[in-house]
């Protein structure tokens, strides 16, 4: 085992990660810790769009993003952090630009923009064209970016480091009232070399947690096959909650059967969506702004659509996505790569033919709690000192119940390079925290479990065995009955999970063992999205109860918080354990806008 | 400036059978994958895998079979599955491509795929090579914008065209099939290679930058441009479509002209 010393240590060198590193590494000593190689990372598979409100192509501004911000996640967003994103969203784009970013241009030579899914003139008049885009690989463009100028700035990565444990010490504290509680502080990060098998300790100030989502938990998902939530497990097994688990946006147009996503930019170029009867039925569901409504309201009803026998295909279990009015030299122009996609996968010509398409599993609205200088919280108000969060692991809250189109891209830019500056700035001030006694044990044991398993059991059955029960269970529909059902699945998964069989015993790149620690991350994830979902017995943004078919602000106007058993708060104020999880409430922070009824 | 649109129709009739579907074929293959772990022994071998696969099956999903459900010891990196990061480059058959974009059906399955890791860089274990000297070389050409001058306070101008003179090289996912399919770089490993080339390309012809001439002196090294023989290998090989010979030829004018 090798122990390292940095002021800021990020965890994951994706858009987030790489922007903080950006603005860390030109204050503090810093280190990257990355599960893949940087370019590697998810953001670059993001297509449509980055919107700000720099009202290059016709009158906007970044009140009006706040507002569609906060509709589009059903009022559930920290109004705070929606205008604080929507504000620097400006200096966002702008900074990208000045790193080298090749945005298209209009005419006059300015950034272009153009439409995308909840975001609107005015509160809601009509769509609004807000999106900064490069194409349809907005997100490639913005990895490339940022990686290109943590080389210009000298950032020291370690590349295929998977860091598996967080290490806090916990001390005696009192809160102002006068009551006793254990205040966290963050020591460092351990974390698995895989090119060796070997453990380093990172001991830091401040670390960074950048590690992305956690899509993996569902079959059909637009995420990466590393998507495995390593972060948020982390955190969760180190008694830090996880906030709003039950909102996972399930993106519109995903490839029939595979789940690859087709920009929602398709739709902000003028595609729509038909049915097998050829008809555009999102006019029925949001009369307004149709196609170009949020997404979790297009997922929904094009659910229902298959559900009512409307679907297209031999077993009626999609719906079409429809180009063929577009000019095939704009389609070139606007969506080279997703139509590329739609013929090599399917092998469908999108300029004569519409796509096959159904909803993908796409993004976690919940995470790792932070306030908008992107501190963690142990609990609703307690920072935890040097630890911070940015990006999809993160909840700042600024997606509420539901993410806008291109807010995620936002989201990593402005959080990313807060999270940058504040973790540099409290390591110039700060001391190390002295590291715990065998830093590594915990993750020793965590390899150790999954090395020596000499049962029968496959990492790879028990995962698509977990796949298959959250999309069937825990997808765009649920009930009291298919949560339940999910959680009596994971529990045998679990009892499983012990009796797994690693075949490969080498140290080298043992991605055998990797995939088994994953699953363990997986499954502990998908159990606290489902006991979130249990509690929540309303229907708001991307979470649908199918028997509480409506919004309940008088009861659920507040955030979730998910503590694993043993670290709830204990001050009365968590449920009963269920599965595990303890669940508690957290206030949802209001500035300038009343609830009103979502409506499109 | 996207085009203003006529609303398309509220509903249209639909041909019979439009948007595919129906059963999909399967087949059986047997894949051929290198195999190499310097732990158990210094010799590589290759190990037949007998598999049925489905019609949209592509390589990375048999190999994933193999690694699931055969032998979870067989290594390889992926990570997006749709071509897009650039983990998974390999020798299928001979050719460098992603195994997330080589469609089965594509292949000839009457034979045995072959699946080898990519040439000229030291193999780590089985498909997975060390990148980092692909990385380095990547380095070394100055992939970042560099701009003399006040920063403007909103963004730079650029016109339409001048964006569009570097578009192609933008594409670049850093997936190194271009590089290591190029028999210059396989023999002399300190060859740029074209992958570097084409990320310098993006900035010398990018109208904001202002380093285009450093970038130039650097590719007129002995290990630059000019060690490239136009095998047009790596423009086969890019899985973005990238034309990387027309990129490097362009950088070499560019240093015979010195003119951007």
């Amino acid at each position: 085992m090798q122990v390292h010393k940095y002021d800021v240590v990020i965890v994951g060198a994706g858009g987030a990660g790489m922007r903080a590193a950006i603005e860390s590494g030109q204050r503090a000593r810093t280190a990257v810790l990355t599960k893949l190689y940087p370019t590697r990372s998810h953001t670059g598979a993001a297509q449509g769009g980055m919107c700000a409100a720099l009202a290059n192509v016709e009158e906007d501004n970044w009140e009006w993003h706040t507002f569609d911000t906060i509709k589009g996640g059903d009022y559930l967003v920290d109004q705070d952090a929606a205008e604080v994103m929507a504000k620097e969203a400006i200096d966002a784009v702008l900074d990208l630009e000045k790193m080298g970013l090749p945005f298209n241009r209009t005419p006059e030579g300015r950034i272009d923009q153009r439409r995308f899914g909840g975001h609107t003139r005015d509160h809601g008049k009509a769509p609004v064209r807000r999106a900064c885009y490069a194409a349809d690989r907005t997100g490639h463009m913005i990895l490339q970016t940022l990686y290109q100028n943590c080389v210009k700035h000298n950032v020291e990565f370690y590349n295929e480091y998977y860091v598996l444990d967080l290490l806090t010490v916990e001390e005696d504290a009192v809160r102002e009232d006068g009551t006793p509680f254990k205040q966290k502080r963050v020591a460092g990060v351990v974390s698995y070399d895989l090119a060796s098998g070997e453990l380093h300790v990172f001991q830091a100030k401040s670390v960074v947690f950048a590690s992305g989502g956690a899509g993996k938990v569902f079959k059909t998902t637009s995420n990466a096959h590393t998507l495995t939530g390593d972060g948020m497990g982390i955190a969760f097994r180190r008694g830090i909650p996880l906030e709003d688990m039950e909102f996972f946006q399930f993106h519109p147009t995903g490839l029939a059967g595979l789940g690859i996503l087709l920009s929602e930019a398709a739709r902000g170029e003028g595609a729509i969506l038909r049915n097998s009867e050829g008809e555009r039925f999102m006019e029925r569901y949001a009369p307004t702004i149709k196609d170009l409504a949020p997404r979790d309201i297009v997922a929904r009803s094009m659910a229902n659509e298959v559900r009512e026998g409307r679907g297209c295909g031999p077993n009626k279990d999609y719906v079409l996505l429809d180009l063929t009015h577009l000019e095939p030299a704009h389609i070139d122009a606007k969506l080279p790569d997703i139509t590329e996609f739609a013929r090599t996968y399917l092998g469908v010509e999108p300029y004569t033919e519409p796509v096959p398409v159904f909803p993908t599993a796409h993004y976690a609205m919940g995470g790792i709690p932070t306030n908008i200088t992107t501190e963690v919280l142990q609990d609703n108000d307690t920072v935890v000192p040097g630890l911070y969060a940015a990006g999809e692991v993160a909840c700042v809250s600024v997606h509420g119940s539901n993410r806008l189109g291109t807010n995620s891209l936002l989201d990593i830019n402005v959080f990313g390079k807060r999270a940058g500056i504040a973790a540099a700035e409290y390591a110039k001030t700060a001391d190390f925290v002295e590291l715990p006694e065998n830093p590594e044990a915990f993750t020793i044991q965590l390899l150790d479990v999954a090395r020596n398993a000499n049962g029968t059991e496959k990492v790879s059955a028990i995962r698509k065995e977990l796949q298959d029960t959250m999309d069937a269970n825990m997808q765009v529909f649920r009930t009291a009955d298919t949560l339940n059902q999910v959680l009596k699945d994971i529990e045998s998964f679990e009892e499983r999970y012990t009796r797994i069989n690693v075949q490969d015993k080498g140290k080298r790149f043992n991605l055998d063992l990797l995939e088994a620690v994953e699953l363990g991350f997986l499954l502990e994830l998908a159990r606290v999205m489902t006991v979130a979902a249990l509690h929540r017995e309303e229907s708001r943004g991307g979470h649908f109860r199918e028997d509480f078919p409506d919004r309940d602000d008088e009861k659920f106007m507040k955030h979730s918080m998910a503590y694993k058993e043993d670290h709830a708060p204990a001050d009365g104020s968590a449920e009963e354990a269920i599965a595990g999880v303890r669940l508690a409430t957290k206030p949802v922070v209001f500035t300038r806008y009343e609830p009103m009824v979502r409506k499109y | 400036m996207s085009a203003e649109l006529a609303e398309p129709a509220s509903k249209i009739e639909l041909p019979a059978g439009v948007g595919g579907g129906g059963e999909i074929p399967t087949f059986d293959i047997t894949l051929r994958v290198r195999r190499y772990d310097p732990e158990v022994s210094a010799e590589a071998h290759w190990d037949d895998f007998k598999l049925t696969m489905y019609g949209t099956d592509r390589v990375l999903d048999a190999l994933h079979k193999v690694k699931w459900d055969v032998d979870g010891s067989v290594s390889f990196r992926r990570s997006c599955a749709h071509g897009v990061c650039g983990s998974d480059a390999m020798r299928i058959n001979g050719r460098n491509r992603l195994a997330c974009k080589t469609l089965l059906k594509d292949l000839d399955t009457s034979k045995p795929i072959t699946v080898e890791p990519i040439k000229g860089l030291p193999v780590e274990k089985d498909l997975i090579v060390d990148m980092e000297p692909f990385f380095q070389s990547f380095r070394e050409v100055m992939p970042f914008l560099i701009n003399k001058g006040h920063e403007p306070t909103k963004e730079r101008l650029q016109s339409a065209e001048d964006r569009e003179r570097f578009d192609d090289t933008t594409k670049c996912i850093l997936c190194a099939a271009c590089t290591s399919s190029c028999p210059v770089f396989w023999t002399d490993g300190q060859y740029f290679g074209p992958a570097a080339i084409v990320n310098a390309h993006r900035f010398i012809f990018d109208s904001r930058d202002d380093a285009g001439d450093m970038r130039l002196e650097i590719l007129n090294d002995k290990e630059g441009v000019w060690r490239c023989r136009t095998t047009f290998n790596c423009s086969e090989a890019c899985p973005r479509g990238i034309q990387v010979t027309q990129a490097i030829a362009e950088v070499k004018q560019a240093i015979l002209a010195r003119k951007i």
